[in-house]
């Protein structure tokens, strides 16, 4: 096969084998979550037993990238049927064809059953889970095979490219993507439009398309499931920016982590140059474009895009000043426009819907989607795209299924190592990059970590800040030495041996060092504790006046007196008689949390 | 050789050809693919010591101290050797809130090797990782390529057990 024009396209589009070719698509979640609960050896069996019943010719499996409910996984979703199988084993597998691939009859137990609801759900559409949800980012993952181009292109894959190229110059490219409004989704919302236009003003013989695919937050993995479970799309948006800076050639410069996604992009870059969908002459144009894969080595400081650049050319990883801008002097030196995998993402989207639609979406300031990754101590865990605006109540509560015991959620900490606190109070408020700094947080790639009432804000403000000056580039020192000192604080205030002024000492460390850091990673590294303190200042005084809890203790009231705790604590320091009440003895206690576990009827109190 | 440490005649003529192989392979400036080169070296060779950071610094034309602060800026980049096991333990967000930091302390007890260090026996390297991208199984833990969902410290003697035992057995 060889494409060389619009109309090669849509002749090999109509070849390509379609879903409604095929009685029934088994589609089976092959994300990093899913394959490592043996989505493998599930879609093994499952290609096994339709062999033995000779039903392969009319029932087709479809290897798909994350559906996103990775918390629930491995998950088999069921076409045209519209059933979603939940927490599917291998064992299980069997039983799904013979009942209900071959005699039309549901597998209830697999079904996903929703909270507080009596029913489990028959049809995947009318998961609570989906229904917010508007998948444009998203849109082919846990649709289609990644590594099978040819059901990229039957979902109308390069066709944006094919419509640039034969319809549109490469400032009009600039417009329509001006028009829609898309800022970027790597963290600081500047433009897209914008962006590219300035780098294709900047005049040179060379520029590039750099595509951020580092993904440093901890607690995000969007951009990953994306590369995952659609690199085409990818590819093919780094193609329509080529065209719209003037840019033969693209890089993407990817976590060395990221082992699967690489490969997957490996593949489809090898696809596409095979049918000439990559190369000289795209579509029969004038067009040439090429792509090369970079990795980087595990610094997250090489997602600062002047970092990045210094990654890409052999050296470590430390931020440049800026101006100049990567638009005008960026990897070896030429304009360069830097941008993150999400917001290429939705490129193909806006060209072929219009600018007009994909505007339409979200808030005044913030239009379109935004994925976030949903972890911590919430029910449905996993990546969740909905429109900007949407509030943080029904992102926790409707998609999310709250929490997983029904506690109280008394935070959600967004934006990652450079992000805040979003308390209760502020649930109802409509999310959008706006709202976020207003509120002391930021967007950043969207991570969301949710929050119950255990749960000890001084220690994740620590962790966020352990991660931070482990990170420091060390270039300049309010950041190398700055957040050492504040770690040092934070350690000394959960080990019990603070005082009340370390939280003034805090405070202005942390003004200064956002205040005089060189890069966006000084300059964020303080806002998990300053948001933090601000909304629980009583969590660190509890520290600093030295008067939390911190060993486990049993409530008198609610103790039936069974001996369980005692017997499972490591150290022998719960005394009580068989039905009689029982008590820790504090200063031997090691808060290991084993009585807690032990505890039949709950008696004993968490620190 | 004064200096043994920097003598490159002990490196694995084998594994340098396939380098070496590797290098020619290149197209364009090669300085450029000094990290790509130091990814193929380590996947060869296991890690990275100072001979071999020295090969790759006069095969590429580069100076060592350039190639040394390379390899000591990215975490990636191991200087000692590693186990045949790596252990690694997510430190994501999502799994620090549900107590992977025990899993952790569990693993260097278990094992008796601290973060980033080997085991005596050469069979285990620990290290901590960030999100591996699996934040629904938190709190999670790979073996190699193997993957280790919702782990509890009690859950790690018996994988550790496990590994043991298939070593005594191939011995
Ligand atoms: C410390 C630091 C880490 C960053 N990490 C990432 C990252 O992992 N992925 C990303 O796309 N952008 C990251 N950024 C933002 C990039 O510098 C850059 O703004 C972004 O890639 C531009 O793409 P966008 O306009 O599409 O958002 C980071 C910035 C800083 C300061
Ligand atoms: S702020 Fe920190 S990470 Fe950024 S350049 Fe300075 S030292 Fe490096
Ligand atoms: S935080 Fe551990 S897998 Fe994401």
């Amino acid at each position: 096969m060889r494409v060389s024009s619009v109309n090669d396209l849509l002749l090999w589009k109509d070849k390509c084998p379609k879903k409604i070719d095929y009685k029934i698509n088994v589609l089976v979640c092959n994300g990093t979550s899913c394959m490592s609960s043996d989505s493998e050896m599930i879609i093994k069996m499952m290609e096994k037993e339709l062999d033995n019943h000779h039903l392969d010719f009319e029932i087709r499996v479809i290897k798909t990238g994350c559906f996103g409910f990775c918390g629930q996984g491995p998950i088999i979703k069921i076409e045209p049927d519209d059933v979603t199988y939940v927490q599917v084993k291998v064992e299980d597998v069997q039983e799904i064809v013979e009942s209900h691939l071959m005699n039309q009859t549901v597998v209830s137990r697999l079904l996903y059953q929703e909270p507080n609801q009596e029913d489990s759900v028959h049809q995947s559409s009318g998961m609570k889970f989906y229904q917010k949800q508007m998948r444009i980012a998203l849109r082919n993952c846990g649709e289609i095979d990644p590594e099978d181009i040819e059901q990229y292109i039957v979902n109308d894959g390069y066709m944006a490219i094919a419509k640039v190229l034969e319809n549109n110059t490469p400032e009009e490219v600039i417009q329509i993507i001006k028009k829609s409004a898309l800022r970027g989704r790597g963290g600081g919302g500047f433009p897209t439009g914008l962006k590219w236009e300035l780098t294709r003003k900047v005049k040179s013989d060379e520029k590039y398309i750099i595509c951020n695919a580092d993904e440093g937050d901890p607690g995000a993995f969007m951009d990953r499931s994306i590369l995952e479970g659609d690199p085409h799309s990818i590819l093919e948006a780094m193609m329509i920016a080529g065209y719209a800076i003037g840019a033969e050639n693209g890089l993407i410069y990817i976590r060395a982590e990221y082992g699967v996604a690489t490969n997957r992009l490996r593949k489809a870059i090898k696809d596409a140059k095979n049918v000439g969908l990559l190369g000289k002459n795209i579509l029969g144009s004038d067009f040439n474009f090429d792509i090369e894969i970079k990795l980087g080595a595990g610094a997250f400081v090489c997602g600062e895009e002047t970092a990045l650049i210094r990654s890409m050319e052999g050296f470590r990883g430390e931020p440049d000043k800026k101006p100049p801008f990567p638009s005008e002097q960026g990897f070896r030196d030429k304009p360069s426009s830097v941008n993150n995998v999400e917001t290429f993402a939705n490129i193909p989207a806006i060209i072929l819907n219009g600018p007009e639609w994909f505007s339409e979406i979200g808030t005044k300031h913030s239009k379109g989607t935004k994925v976030f990754a949903l972890a911590g101590q919430i029910r449905n865990n996993g990546l969740v795209e909905v429109p900007m605006g949407t509030t943080f109540k029904e992102i926790i509560y409707e998609i999310g299924g709250g929490h997983p015991e029904g506690k109280e959620i008394k935070a959600i900490q967004i934006g990652g190592p450079s992000g805040g606190v979003i308390t209760k109070e502020y649930f109802d408020t409509q999310i959008d990059y706006d709202s976020l700094l207003s509120m002391g947080a930021m967007m950043g790639s969207g991570g969301m970590i949710i929050m119950d009432e255990d749960s000890d804000m001084v220690q994740i403000a620590k962790f966020y800040l352990d991660f931070t000056q482990d990170e420091s580039c060390g270039k300049c020192t309010p950041c190398r030495i700055g957040t050492k000192r504040m770690y040092e604080i934070l350690e000394r205030l959960v080990n019990m041996e603070g005082s009340p002024e370390d939280l003034e000492k805090l405070r202005v460390l942390g003004e200064n060092i956002k205040n005089t850091s060189l890069c966006g990673l000084g300059q964020t590294a303080p806002n998990p504790v300053l948001s933090t303190m601000k909304y629980f200042r009583e969590e660190y005084e509890a520290y600093a006046y030295r008067t939390k809890k911190t060993k486990y203790s049993i409530d008198p009231k609610l103790c039936v007196g069974c001996t369980k705790c005692a017997r499972n604590c490591p150290v022998e320091c719960i005394e009580g008689n068989v039905r009689e009440v029982h008590y820790i003895d504090e200063t031997k206690c090691i808060a290991c949390g084993a009585c807690y576990e032990a505890c039949p009827v709950n008696a004993v109190l968490k620190p | 050789m004064r200096n043994k440490i920097l003598d490159m005649t002990t490196l694995d003529k084998n594994l340098i050809k396939s380098l070496d192989a590797y290098i020619d392979s290149i197209e364009g400036d090669k300085k450029e693919h000094l990290i790509h080169v130091l990814h193929k070296a380590q996947e060869l060779f296991g890690y990275l010591p100072q001979n071999l950071q020295l090969y790759v610094a006069r095969a590429l034309d580069l100076s060592s101290a350039r190639v040394n602060g390379v390899v000591t800026f990215y975490s990636f980049f191991n200087e000692k050797p590693v186990g045949k096991y790596t252990i690694s333990v997510c430190m994501g967000t999502a799994c620090f809130v549900k107590g992977a930091d025990k899993v952790l302390d569990r693993v260097i007890e278990v094992t008796g090797a601290n973060k980033n260090e080997m085991s005596e026996d050469g069979l285990f390297t620990i290290k901590d990782v960030r999100c591996i991208g699996a934040c629904g199984l938190a709190p999670v833990m790979t073996i190699n390529d193997k993957v280790y969902g919702k782990v509890k410290p009690n859950d790690v003697d018996e994988i550790i057990r496990h590994y043991r035992s298939r070593e005594d057995e191939s011995k």
